[in-house]
């Protein structure tokens, strides 16, 4: 079946600084840990909002800070994202985060509890919430192209079935269409090593290349020689991976990286949450392998559809992107067929084709931006982990 | 292709192949296809073998690379003959 993407359209928001979300949240945002509950409070009052409360932002400096500012500031600038309310103890760092999400031109306003309490910022905040929910569902879906997406990958739970059917089904996804102008990434720094020079190979310039290079060596200084025990094998594979069939990480690194396809070259490497700026195409993010951690780092960067293979069945899901699952694993899809949207244990039978399985995912992609609700989103799956870089003051 | 296969490997240069079915048995004649140009193979399970655990295709001694996508994925550090499960227990990464 021949498919062309270049016609393909859905229908979503087109928001102000014209980027497109297939979600239309109005974001109670938390700038510390200790405005949660305020944050939640606010999402308690207010119906048709969505707070995401989260462990960190208090006393960090350097480099972690600013990931953890580029982080805020990304979430709330998503396209998925209608409004934001923000929340944070005290105002000079709030008004960081309110001021960066502003400039997406989208409604943003701050608050803060200091020398007001929680009871004072609550009501306040909830009256700015009502305001941006009636304004946000005012918002009308119009057709846009279905290459306007920004589509992220990460898969989790990883098989011996994912290398074979769930990863280069998202592969076939890539090399069909960001030819046509879709921003696709993939990450999962720790999940490549054994195929980092295969890695390295798939850039589209030698300056991608190497720049990934130099962030995944950094890891490999920084992180795993740094703290390792004996080896990462408690940890990389997992213990879900080994029951799976997986026996070493580069077993798995060279499935992980069927994700990006047979043509597909990233055109730049991205430091985790930093959105992609040379235009349409592939990008590798440094990121965490730990899918709670990844799935919100590639959104902050702008992605507004995630595509997530697995073999043993990872649950995650992701409070404002909606989480695509897929699996070729048949006893996965019949014990697990709740968190399953596409099931492409078909590829495993010999009865579907790469090809079409790819047809099939960009089919969900469409079904999906277009509101079709994810298992994830059904499910309540709102996993929102911030990585950090190290301890904080 | 009219059978459901049993077993799949990735490329022609690979020496383990991966179960696709679930109960796999000691005994069976499984069907094995090669999924980078689906040509096909016989081989005999030698042993009951989880859904997504490796077989071996030939027989594998310790210190022998472990060959899968065409690449190298670790090294054998026990004895696998051919059609035996190959995993953790006989199989570790290089690196570590």
């Amino acid at each position: 079946m021949a498919f062309d993407a270049s016609s393909q359209t859905i229908t979503a928001w087109r928001r102000e600084n014209g980027r497109v979300g297939v979600r239309n949240h109005v974001l109670i945002l938390p700038v510390d840990d200790i405005s949660n509950a305020a944050c939640e409070s606010v999402a308690n009052n207010v119906k048709g909002t969505i707070a995401i409360p989260h462990a960190y932002g208090r006393l960090q400096f350097g480099e972690d800070l600013d990931l953890h500012f580029r982080t805020m500031i990304g979430t709330g600038s998503n396209p998925n994202v209608a409004a934001v309310v923000v929340i944070g103890i005290e105002p000079e760092w709030t008004k960081i985060i309110v001021d960066g999400i502003a400039k997406t031109g989208k409604p943003v306003e701050g608050f803060s509890i200091e020398q007001k309490g929680d009871f004072e910022t609550i009501r306040q905040a909830s009256w700015k919430a009502k305001e941006f929910v009636h304004w946000a569902t005012d918002q009308q879906r119009q057709e846009c192209a279905l290459t306007d997406l920004w589509v992220s990958t990460k898969c989790g739970e990883s098989d011996t079935t994912t290398g074979l059917s769930s990863c280069p089904t998202v592969g076939n996804m890539y090399d069909k269409l960001i030819p046509h102008g879709l921003y696709g990434v993939f990450g999962e720094t720790s999940e490549i090593t054994g195929a980092e020079h295969i890695c390295q190979a798939r850039a589209a310039t030698p300056e991608a290349g190497a720049k990934f290079r130099a962030l995944f060596d950094a890891y490999q200084t920084e992180v795993i020689e740094a703290y390792k025990t004996s080896d990462l094998s408690d940890s990389q594979p997992t213990k879900g991976n080994i029951i799976g069939g997986l026996t070493t990480i580069e077993e798995k690194a060279l499935g992980n990286l069927e994700k990006i396809g047979r043509t597909s070259r990233y055109i730049d490497a991205l430091k985790p949450a930093e959105s992609p700026a040379k235009g349409p195409g592939l990008y590798y993010m440094d990121t965490s392998s730990a899918a709670a951690e990844c799935v919100p780092l590639m959104a902050a960067a702008g992605y507004v559809v995630h595509t997530f293979p697995t073999g043993q069945g990872n649950v995650i899901g992701n409070p404002i992107v909606p989480v695509i699952k897929l699996s070729g694993n048949p006893r996965t899809v019949r014990t697990m067929s709740e968190h399953i949207d596409l099931d492409v244990s078909g590829v495993l039978r010999r009865e579907m084709t790469i090809d079409e399985a790819g047809d099939a995912l960009i089919a969900m992609i469409v079904r999906t931006a277009n509101g079709r609700v994810t298992a994830a989103e059904a499910l309540g799956h709102r996993e929102f982990s911030l990585t950090k870089l190290y301890r904080s003051a | 292709m009219t059978q459901t296969p049993h077993l799949l490997v990735h490329d022609h240069a690979d020496n383990v192949g991966v179960v696709v079915v679930e109960g796999l048995t000691a005994g069976t004649e499984m069907l094995g296809v090669v999924t980078h140009d689906n040509s096909d193979f016989r081989l005999v399970a030698k042993a009951d073998i989880p859904i997504g655990h490796k077989v071996a295709l030939k027989d594998l001694k310790p210190g022998d690379t472990v060959m899968k996508y065409g690449e190298d994925i670790g090294k054998m550090v026990g004895p696998a003959a051919v059609g035996e499960h190959v995993h953790v227990h006989n199989c570790k990464t290089k690196r570590w």
